[in-house]
């Protein structure tokens, strides 16, 4: 678990790098998350602090973009693709298997930690349709059967990890 | 007026370019995104190996930006003879190698077939798929390792730079793109130069130049396509735009889900700052320009021009009242020309080939090409570029190869969630930004989703309001409010629940909320309702008053089956089946159970006989 100064520390050393432009917050909150994974209540408020940007405009712009989240989020992001070309191959109905095998809705993450269900409304791989991304990882042609398969694939390569 | 005319910027220019060009064989394969997620950089590492191991130094391997044809993946294209492979693994490689890079001898598994014929075809122009395009813009694509500047240069980059900086005044350049009669490829169809022109008289200090690459629209991956496989076209482009308007700055607005795009903009503005190309006195001259990279955080809305602004500003991305145009107040309340990444590419290709050149193609009121990412339920899923003017039936059938699995044609899907479905009839018309618009749909930035007839209209209509009730940013009432209200009705026909009046409601409601509201996105977003309720009105009629989908996609509307004489009782689909709903003995015909059954799809997913059906 990362500590409040360390969240701090690595806050400060971003915005820097920004040269805290107040035109950067969108991007300094998008390296913090990067940095965190989510968006850590201590970093926002050092953003507004050193930024000078008023604590509501920062919660604003954290809240408005779906790219981010104020909750911690999984080990493996998987976001399912909800473009209208994977729609019409059937989108849907492997978000609802994805449900069922993760036991979590989009938004939400798995109680170990591993797995985060996020949806998408394109990521611009349409002749692949319907498509799935897990962490950098472009999962083409998913069909409902193949769902397990991936997550099951996942948590082997863990196990052999450890 | 250059304000430096003694400096010849060709000169200079000709003294970046010593390249050495792609030597005379060379092997593309494409790492555009989706060639990569079929596993093209694998088989790129498994090339530049084999030819070493051969000792073929002399043959490059050239990793290209998107070919396209995207269904075909990984595709690899040996040249000079251009020979096509689909769907290439790294286990081909060492074949290839051998055969036809040494000998040219072509390998017959890796060929495409005509898919009626079966007759196979070699080259990459012979292919139906290619053959009716015309590919000036993203053609270019198959020529260039988008993360070498040289090779761009190799294919006359930046000599419409040069050209401008040297001979052109920026009036000219104005007059230039005005007389090629360039609109913008974002959506709106605006005249380019209009904008431009506007800008450049506009009072107040800096000036902006924003290229749109926040290509929001789902099933629409062109721009996409342009940034990651030759990024330097649309950097080329808005620094001519730039040197017309007067600006000094620009920014690059790229959606955060293209996370490829971003790495192959950043190395390219690099290499163009390191060649005198971008930063303080470009080629020598007085003029100076520079780029930034922002990235979107997922907001559709930002690819509306205010919000753009806003997001751009560090703001959240909501759009403003268009009293005053960007024009004269865009980014900073500053004179701003915003182009989308496609209208940048076009402009070199103006000033190094003409405006009458790019004048000649495309219909009266719409010049040029556009390309066009098709997909859904079509045989030939990739992008293509068409001239102005193309019919949807040459695009769906001549090009798309038609629809899957025989089935048949029912809608297209264009202009995103601000267009509308064109019905079977209406394939004869010419696709130009005027003709869509007049039948109910728009350009949009140019997706085309085909569906057939397993596709439901009113769950397609469902599908976009959806869509567009999260992405409404709030701030006005119609959008907010009326979206929401009209997605509750569809999701209510949807589910069975429909009531008669429904239609007329929607409608009613559509044009108050495209009456009323703030930007385009809740000016356009009853389109996909209206243009399926004007098309598809049986559809809306059947949900409601016989609780059935024609098309089988509502859930609560369907029910599973089982054809008995299809059915072999393998019992795949009783492995698949979360439920437990599927029951029978081995090789003897299976049942469903209703109560139990989720309507889930897996079990048609996974039966190889066809024998699952729905009502």
């Amino acid at each position: 678990m990362t500590n409040v100064t360390e969240i701090k520390q690595k806050t400060k050393q971003i915005i820097k790098k920004h040269k805290s432009n107040k035109s950067a917050l969108i991007a300094v909150l998008q390296d913090i998350q990067e940095a965190f994974n989510y968006l850590p209540k201590e970093a926002l408020k050092t953003a507004s602090n050193m930024m000078k940007v008023p604590m509501s405009r920062v919660y604003e712009a954290a809240t408005f973009y779906t790219a981010f989240s104020l909750k911690p989020r999984g080990k493996h992001i998987v976001k399912i693709c909800k473009g209208t070309a994977c729609h019409v191959r059937g989108a849907a109905i492997l978000q609802d298997r994805f449900e069922t095998t993760l036991g979590i809705k989009p938004g939400e993450t798995t109680k170990d930690g591993k797995f985060s269900l996020e949806t998408v409304n394109c990521v611009g791989a349409c002749a692949l349709g319907p498509v799935v991304v897990i962490n950098t990882d472009y999962h083409g042609q998913v069909t409902i059967n193949k769902v397990d398969k991936i997550i099951k694939k996942i948590n082997n390569e863990e196990g052999a990890q450890q | 007026m250059n304000e430096n005319p003694d400096i010849q910027a060709h000169q200079l220019l000709d003294n970046l370019s010593l390249y050495y060009g792609p030597k005379k064989k060379f092997v593309a394969i494409c790492a555009g995104t989706g060639c990569r997620a079929s596993g093209s950089l694998k088989v790129k590492e498994a090339l530049e190996a084999e030819l070493k191991k051969q000792n073929m130094n002399e043959v490059d391997v050239l990793a290209t930006g998107c070919l396209g044809f995207c269904e075909k993946g990984p595709m690899v294209i040996v040249h000079p003879d251009k020979y096509f492979y689909q769907h290439v693994k790294v286990e081909d490689v060492p074949e290839i190698v051998s055969k036809t890079v040494a000998k040219g001898e072509i390998i017959s598994r890796l060929v495409y077939r005509h898919p009626e014929t079966q007759k196979t075809l070699y080259r990459e122009e012979d292919l139906p798929f290619y053959k009716k395009q015309n590919r000036i813009v993203f053609g270019q694509n198959g020529m260039l390792d988008p993360s070498k500047i040289e090779a761009y240069f190799n294919i006359d980059g930046y000599q419409a730079l040069a050209k401008v900086l040297s001979e052109m005044t920026p009036e000219d350049v104005i007059n230039e793109v005005k007389k090629a009669g360039l609109r913008g490829r974002g959506g709106g169809g605006f005249p380019a130069a209009v904008k431009w022109e506007g800008v450049r008289r506009a009072h107040g200090e800096p000036k902006y130049v924003i290229a749109n690459g926040d290509e929001g629209d789902p099933g629409a991956y062109m721009d996409r396509s342009l940034m990651e496989g030759n990024p330097h076209s649309v950097i080329e482009g808005m620094i001519i735009g730039a040197y017309a308007v007067g600006s000094n700055q620009g920014y690059i607005y790229v959606r955060n889900e293209y996370p490829l795009a971003v790495t192959h903009l950043t190395i390219a503005l690099e290499a163009a700052r390191q060649n005198g190309l971008l930063g303080k006195n470009i080629l020598g001259t007085n003029f100076s320009f520079d780029i930034h990279i922002n990235k979107g955080a997922g907001a559709f809305v930002c690819g509306e021009s205010s919000a753009l602004f806003a997001s751009i500003e560090g703001r959240a991305g909501e759009p403003r009242a268009k009293y005053v145009h960007a024009v004269e107040k865009g980014l900073y309340d500053k004179p701003t020309v915003l182009n989308n990444v496609e209208t940048w590419a076009n402009v070199p290709l103006i000033i190094n080939k003409g405006a009458d050149w790019y004048a000649s193609i495309g219909t009266e009121g719409s010049k040029g090409t556009k390309i066009f990412s098709l997909v859904g339920k079509i045989n030939n899923t990739g992008l293509i570029e068409v001239p102005m003017g193309t019919t949807l039936y040459e695009i769906i059938y001549d090009m798309g190869g038609g629809i899957p699995n025989g089935r048949k044609f029912k809608a297209v899907q264009t202009g995103g969630p601000s267009g509308g479905c064109i019905p079977e009839r209406l394939l004869d018309i010419p696709v130009d930004f005027d003709k869509l618009y007049e039948v109910g749909s728009m350009m949009g930035s140019g997706g085309m989703i085909v569906m057939d007839e397993t596709s439901c209209m009113v769950d397609v209509a469902r599908y976009f309001l959806e869509f567009l009730k999260e992405e409404s940013c709030g701030k006005c009432v119609p959008c907010r409010e009326g979206i929401r209200r009209m997605s509750d009705i569809l999701e209510d026909i949807c589910s069975g629940r429909g009531r008669e009046g429904d239609i007329e409601i929607l409608e009613s409601m559509g044009a108050a909320i495209a009456d009323g509201s703030l930007c385009a996105l809740g000016g356009s977003a009853p389109n996909p309702v209206l243009s399926t309720i004007r098309y598809f009105r049986e559809e809306y009629e059947a949900h409601i008053k016989e609780h059935r989908c024609p098309a089988g996609v509502c859930k609560a509307l369907i029910t599973y089956g089982i054809d008995a004489e299809k059915c072999t009782g393998c019992g795949v689909c009783v492995k698949v089946c979360a439920t437990q709903a599927i029951t029978g003995e081995k090789k003897k015909a299976h049942v469903i159970d209703k109560d139990k059954c989720t309507r889930c799809g897996a079990c048609i997913q996974s039966c190889k006989f066809d024998a699952i059906k729905v009502k």
